[in-house]
């Protein structure tokens, strides 16, 4: 292999060469560059200078860029700061950004957008339409370089449910008020955010072991936007940072319940029998500000290119995990929890890890009957770029249950136990098409041991800068109805949206 | 007579443009990656893209862009080419509005890449480790807006002329680009980089890069305005940088999950 300066010197060589045959020659032969295009055969392949970059260039060649200008003299040896070039560049005036079109302020933007879903099976518990709503998100921003207000509200129109009174924990009716929040930043190392927020932590790909921040499964599980997964909390959050490990601590002053599955839009299993709207889940939620109160926490920092968290949460299971033997209500037992969790580069892709001890508190040796056993949870999680805009995930989760003995033996007579350890794994494929601008993707979850399915295939088409299409499916299969996808069977939809984004 | 003396005066100019000390090719590639990706310690613009396909339908991006290069304390050299810090907050269109994107860019290796989703208030580790795929759908590669290691090619000097010196590189491990080889025209006097033609194996032209508008900003000449082409799906996009700002104050924790989260304000302007 030639080296480089072997090239360079040859170059110059011949540059001199070539200058000392003009000298000699009677009629000499015009040096390199300045020759006709046609006689110079290299010079027809160049790039015209782009503006900026140069005066009457030869030709054939490229023209310099506007800003460019005159080439300076033998400036190659030294910084680019050459006194030759300030005479043609001018500033600011040609680049600027073409005029925005849009005639909202910069604070306030959100979408409209209609979405409809059917179910694919004869509805037995519930409405043949599974989602049928259009819906308004106004977002409102303001911010100084110390403090930002934030409001993200929903206006929806949704006949699916029959109750519209509007109920801003559970999300019910023409308003849901998704956030509302004051960030403050009292110190360097310190930001505050107060209000109705959303909190989202942990390396899971929509499984969650430390993230006990609300979820909201019907909307996962009919076919909304994946943002709606996130319920949001009212709650104060302190973030530290500091060179050594940041920490994450927040407050709920009032337990945040999921939005879990009540029967009123999805049937599932109550523990008998397969059931929808003729019996929904009556609950009795903890909700006694300051008393009933939620904290989580997380420390985290980074090695390298590694992450590294310890969690902590006190609070309740955030689904319903009980049942009052006395009145028959679903509870919300207490629960503590602690994890870890670990991302980084692995191979050709990005390696998560997670685990979690959920404390079952009201069940502190796993004997009581009516009260969710504790539980060891693990997630590994790979996610790697499979060619060009293709990526594909895997994810294997575990839920031990712990003291599995005293729940076999406490287990009413009758009742079709849970295995010791429910195992889930995960695939994930995403394709991007089209300019990317066509996404087509499939989300599985699959347990080896409940034998059920979840399969959440999506086609998402932007249209243009503001109109977005998309069309998914959320799709059960399971052999049996008390298996935690396989009671949702009947609940197999499909939906359609239209979107426009402002 | 008049034209042979003008001829002879043109030929002694380049005689003497010739024999002033011309950089080694290694020199010249070091100084056409600094001109393009490493001008002053930081920097910050306004991006509007403008992506056409070959049906003329026209897709646009907005976004600011914030670069730290990580010199070591006290380098004065200007020769820094290592690891540089990127965020990238979007605008438009509103689909992407408020979406946080964080690079970590390793020369020589896998860059870190997080991306900061709005509506789920997640930040999201992206195992994307190929640099030559589009750039938020647009002509332009990652690798066209992060800079492609130097050390990733063999370089040659195929000419040189008057205004540029034309470069050949050849990547070293073809099977990880979509291109056999590229060339690339360097302005002589400021070493930006001009032009980059992509040829792939059976010599034909399958990308074309070029740019259209240079602005002397803050003392260094900077691309206001390129164009990326896409030979083979006939797609096209135009990159606007505006409100350039060089060495604006900027500290390696812009660059982590507190500011991907809740973006720094005072930094984007």
């Amino acid at each position: 292999m030639r080296t480089n300066t072997d090239l360079a010197v040859k170059a110059r060589v011949f540059a001199v060469g070539l200058s000392a045959l003009a000298a000699l020659a009677e009629d000499p032969p015009l040096p390199l560059g300045l020759a006709s295009p046609a006689a110079q055969p290299t010079a027809s392949a160049e790039p015209a200078l782009p503006a900026g970059l140069g005066v009457a260039p030869a030709p054939a060649e490229p023209a310099l860029p506007s800003g460019l200008g005159a080439p300076a003299p033998s400036a190659a040896a030294e910084p680019a700061l050459p006194t030759g070039l300030d005479a043609a560049p001018k500033d600011g005036a040609s680049a600027a950004a073409p005029p925005s079109e849009r005639l909202l302020p910069d604070e306030l933007s959100g979408f409209w957008e209609a979405r409809a879903g059917v179910r694919l099976q004869n509805a037995v518990h519930e409405k043949e339409a599974s989602i049928g709503e259009t819906r308004l998100q106004v977002q409102f921003d303001k911010a100084g370089d110390r403090a930002a207000v934030k409001v993200v509200s929903d206006f929806l129109c949704d006949p699916v449910l029959d109750r519209h009174t509007v109920d801003l924990e559970r999300g019910d009716g023409f308003l849901d008020l998704r956030q509302a929040n004051l960030l403050l930043r009292p110190a360097e190392f310190m930001d505050l955010k107060l209000g109705r927020q959303i909190n989202t932590w942990g390396t899971g790909d929509l499984l969650f072991i430390n993230d006990l921040f609300p979820k909201d499964w019907n909307a996962f599980f009919i076919g909304r936007d994946d943002e709606y997964l996130k319920a949001p909390s009212d709650s104060a959050k302190a973030a530290f940072f500091s060179d050594w490990a940041n920490l994450d601590l927040i407050y709920s002053p009032r337990f945040d319940s999921d939005r879990y599955i009540d029967g009123r839009r999805l049937s599932y299993w109550n523990g008998q029998s397969l059931v929808g709207r003729d019996d929904t889940v009556d609950a009795d939620t903890p909700d006694d500000a300051f008393r009933d109160d939620e904290w989580a926490a997380r420390l985290y920092r980074s090695i390298g290119a590694y992450e590294i968290a310890a969690y902590g949460y006190n609070g309740f299971w955030k689904s319903p995990a009980g049942v009052d033997p006395a009145t028959g209500r679903s509870t919300f037992p207490r629960l503590q929890e602690f994890g870890g969790s670990a991302r980084g580069p692995f191979a050709r892709g990005i390696l998560s890890l997670e685990s979690g001890w959920y404390r079952s508190l009201d069940d502190p040796d796993g004997d009581a009957p009516f009260v969710r056993n504790s539980e060891l949870r693990y997630l590994a999680g790979y996610e790697q770029e499979l060619m060009p805009n293709l990526t594909g995930g895997f994810q294997y989760y575990v839920e031990q249950m712990q003291d599995y003995g005293a729940y076999r033996r406490a287990l009413p007579a009758g009742t079709n136990p849970s295995d010791e350890y429910r195992q889930v794994v995960t695939f994930r494929l995403t394709r991007l098409l089209m300019g990317q601008n066509l996404k087509v993707g499939l989300f599985t979850y699959y347990s080896p041991t409940d034998r059920d399915t979840y399969l959440r295939p999506n086609v998402n088409y932007k249209i243009d800068d503001h109109w977005i299409a998309e069309l998914g499916g959320n799709i059960f299969v399971g052999e049996r109805d008390d298996t935690f996808f396989g009671q949702f069977e009947e609940d197999t939809n499909l939906y359609a949206s239209l979107r426009y984004g402002f | 007579m008049k034209n042979t003396l003008f001829a002879l005066l043109l030929a002694a100019a380049a005689t003497a443009g010739a024999q002033s000390p011309a950089p080694g090719v290694d020199e010249l590639v070091a100084k056409a990656n600094h001109a393009a990706y490493y001008q002053g310690k930081s920097g910050r613009a306004r991006v509007a893209m403008s992506i056409k396909d070959a049906q003329g339908r026209e897709r646009t991006r907005e976004f600011t862009i914030l670069r730290l290069d990580l010199e070591p304390a006290g380098d004065t050299s200007d020769t820094f080419a290592g690891d540089q810090d990127f965020y990238v907050y979007f605008e438009r269109p509103a689909d992407v509005n408020k979406t946080a994107y964080l690079v970590h860019k390793h020369v020589g290796s896998d860059d870190d890449r997080w991306l900061f989703l709005p509506g789920l208030n997640l930040v999201k580790r992206i195992a994307a480790s190929d640099k030559r795929t589009s750039f938020v759908g647009s002509d332009f590669f990652y690798e066209d807006v992060s800079g492609r290691g130097t050390d990733a090619d063999t370089h040659e000097l195929a000419e040189t002329s008057a205004t540029y010196y034309v470069l050949k590189n050849t990547p070293k491990d073809p099977k990880s680009v979509e291109f056999a080889s590229y060339k690339m025209w360097v302005h002589k006097a400021t070493f930006i980089p001009v032009k980059a033609e992509y040829y792939d194996a059976k010599g034909e032209k399958i990308r074309e890069a070029q740019a259209l508008e240079v602005q002397t900003i803050q003392g260094f000449p900077t691309v206001t305005k390129s164009e990326m082409k896409d030979l083979r799906t006939g797609s096209t996009t135009t990159i606007t940088y505006s409100k350039v700002e060089y060495n604006v104050d900027l500290t390696e924790d812009v660059f982590t999950e507190r500011y991907l989260r809740n973006p720094p304000r005072a930094q984007l302007r």
